[in-house]
């Protein structure tokens, strides 16, 4: 891959560029400028389409007028062709940027007789070449000269001179050729005149799926992709893959995008999933993907957002349906513009084409989320190391288009805790946040389970939660830890019932408690009040009695101090001292 | 362009000889063509030569690859022989004439 990285480096063979999307990648550039370069391929594979768009790719954005020689269809055919593809060929015509050249030799119609040459071939191509001031040619396919002119050896002495000629006059030239038998690159070995460049197309069926691969055999002077590279057909022509856009240098927004499931948002940072990031959601049968997947896309549309939803399991009316039951209304969405639902078998064409059709979508649509649901169903059949590619090649460009996908992926795995993620090897590398749904059977019934696997670039929480889905819509509800597993479903109701009654008791008691304090103070406070009352009422008895005592000894002073006057006599003297007293 | 033009009669034969400038295998089909059809075929024919070199937008009429190629365009059907026509049993053949 490397190689492709830098294309440029090599100096001094210039190249025609063949704006051909993944080609001129390859070939660092493009084909050898002014050389010939072979297309060889077996029917049906592509090589008048890739001939054809090189042509007019090259009159209408290069500047270089070509000449279309073909010798197994006619102008009016071909034209027809390629109209499919979008090519005006009769407007180009018209603009003299290109010649077309009908060559149609029978065999019947010829006899042969003495010394001959192809010089009619070379006025012919001449002054097609001189009309409109051509700088390519495509001879397309040169080989059906073999099956007009008898004599073989004359035409391969003069197809090695029409090659040595068109690079003389510096054309950039395709000549197709038939795949041979067996290994042979062509079936009469025209690769032993066209040396520089060789280019060979296959188009191969596997488990029912058609695939067609590019491969660049050969580039004298030049660095190139040496790999098979799957290559489309489509709307806008011909489309090569190559992974050389995985040189992953796009850009890393740090905005933050909300998935839609507040509580989600939260085990991923509390912020959601970057933005232009890309999301897995994998787990068994009716785990709920979808359901996160479109909530995903519902998020988007309710940010003003435009969402695009490839679902390759149901139509969109039943996709419509099914999240009207968890509350979820997509229609209003749908009717404004801002959500679009493409809904395909994934069996209707190989992997590659439904990438292109995604590509040719999410470029008309320009959304800022897409979900693919699911991703495995395009993945069917097909080995890891095939898929991986391609799907590369999706999420680069996602990425790159700053769009932030969301994949959900069936896992076949069974119930044995490493299966789901076994299964997901292949592509959760490509992914940066990964989520994981799994059915946990407990206690007479299925719950669903969420947990984040892996989020690049943020905190992300290691909590399992339980994943709730409800005609109010989708929930994550913290699981109840019990002695040795999660308890979800009614075990978690249960738990929490438990719990609440507990609660409940536990205050219950303490009230209790708090009333027999009260209860206690009060008897505590009575106690002290009627000792109180008590020491009063003692202290009120002691005074009386000092008061009755003092009483009593007045009395009796008074009394002596009568009786001691009346009495009167030798003690008068002491008298008037106790009463002063 | 030159015209070599005879006598008509009831059948004749309209033919065209494609050939590019005058090189010896051009040189030798003209020679041989007149020969032939003054043998088999006098006065009943009627020879145009086209140089291609010199008008090569002619070449896509007739689906003209190999030089020389001679047409025959009347009788129908269109026949061509391509070569110096140096064998003559061939080009008799190729013409469709009885040799006489």
């Amino acid at each position: 891959m490397n190689k492709q990285t830098s294309p440029r480096a090599t100096p001094g063979l210039p190249k025609a560029p063949t704006g051909i999307t993944g080609l001129d990648e390859i070939t660092g550039g493009g084909l050898p400028a002014g050389r010939p370069t072979l297309v060889c391929g077996s029917a049906g594979c592509g090589k008048t389409m890739l001939a054809m768009e090189f042509l007019v790719r090259g009159a209408a954005e290069f500047g270089e007028p070509g000449v279309f020689m073909m010798f197994e269809e006619n102008a009016a055919e071909l034209t027809a062709n390629v109209r499919s593809l979008g090519f005006d060929l009769d407007r180009l015509v018209k603009e003299k940027k290109i010649a077309l050249d009908h060559v149609h030799i029978e065999r019947s119609e010829i006899e042969e007789t003495g010394e001959y040459d192809l010089e009619g071939l070379f006025i012919r191509l001449g002054h097609a070449i001189d009309s409109i001031g051509a700088k390519r040619v495509v001879l397309d396919t040169v080989e059906a000269l073999f099956a007009g002119l008898p004599n073989h050896a004359i035409l391969r002495a003069e197809l090695r001179r029409l090659f040595r000629w068109l690079k003389n006059r510096g054309m950039t030239a395709i000549i197709t050729g038939e795949k041979g038998e067996g290994n042979a690159i062509t079936r009469y070995g025209l690769e032993e005149y066209v040396a520089d460049c060789v280019i060979t197309l296959d188009h191969r069926v596997t488990e029912q799926i058609s695939t067609r691969r590019l491969r660049v055999l050969k580039y004298r002077g030049s660095v190139h992709g040496t790999n098979e590279y799957p290559f489309l057909i489509g709307e806008r022509g011909f489309s090569v893959l190559p992974i050389t856009s995985l040189r992953l240098d796009h850009a890393a927004p740090a905005g933050r995008l909300a998935t839609g499931i507040a509580r989600l948002d939260e085990m991923l940072g509390g912020q959601g999933v970057f933005r232009g990031s890309s999301v897995l959601v994998s787990g068994a049968p009716g785990t709920g993907k979808s359901s996160i997947g479109a909530k995903f896309a519902e998020a988007a549309c309710r940010r003003g957002e435009r969402a695009l939803l490839f679902a390759y399991e149901e139509s969109s009316a039943q996709i419509l349906r099914n999240m009207r039951s968890i509350g979820m209304d997509l229609a209003p969405w749908v009717k404004k513009g801002l959500l679009q639902i493409y809904a395909s078998r994934p069996t209707l064409s190989g992997l590659e084409q439904h990438l292109l059709a995604m590509h040719d979508m999410v470029k008309a649509f320009r959304p800022a989320v897409v979900v693919v649901d699911p991703i495995s169903n395009l993945t069917i059949e097909r080995s890891d190391a095939e898929v991986m590619p391609t799907l590369m090649r999706l999420i680069d460009f996602l990425k790159q288009q700053q769009i932030t996908s969301l994949f959900t992926s069936l896992t076949t795995g069974g119930s044995g805790t490493n299966a789901a993620e076994d299964s997901q090897v292949g592509v959760s590398s490509l992914m940066d946040t990964w989520l994981l749904l799994r059915n946990v059977e407990f206690n007479g019934e299925r719950n669903r389970l969420i947990y984040v696997l892996k989020s690049r670039g943020m905190a992300n929480s290691n909590q399992v939660r339980e994943f709730v889905l409800s005609d109010a819509g989708i929930d994550l509800v913290d699981v109840y830890l019990g002695a040795d597993r999660v308890l979800t479903g009614t075990a978690r109701v249960a738990q929490a019932a438990h719990e609440r009654s507990a609660a409940k008791l536990r205050r219950e008691d303490h009230e209790r408690k708090l009333r027999q304090l009260a209860a206690r103070r009060k008897a505590i406070e009575a106690q002290i009040a009627a000792l109180n009352a008590q020491g009063e009422a003692e202290a009120a008895e002691v005074k009386f009695a000092i008061a009755q005592e003092s009483l009593q000894e007045t009395t009796t002073q008074q009394n002596s101090a009568a009786m001691a006057q009346l009495r009167g006599g030798s003690k008068g003297g002491n008298a008037p001292k106790r009463g002063s007293r | 362009m030159n015209k070599t033009r005879t006598r008509t009669t009831t059948k004749t034969y309209e033919l065209r000889l494609y050939v590019a400038g005058h090189t010896a295998k051009s040189l030798a089909a003209l020679a041989n063509l007149k020969r032939i059809c003054e043998t088999h075929l006098a006065g009943q024919y009627r020879i145009e030569v086209i140089d291609l070199t010199k008008t090569p937008e002619l070449a896509v009429g007739d689906q003209i690859l190999a030089l020389p190629t001679l047409v025959r365009r009347l009788p129908e059907p269109i026949k061509k022989i391509i070569g110096d026509l140096s064998n003559e049993e061939r080009v008799l053949v190729g013409l469709d004439v009885q040799p006489v």
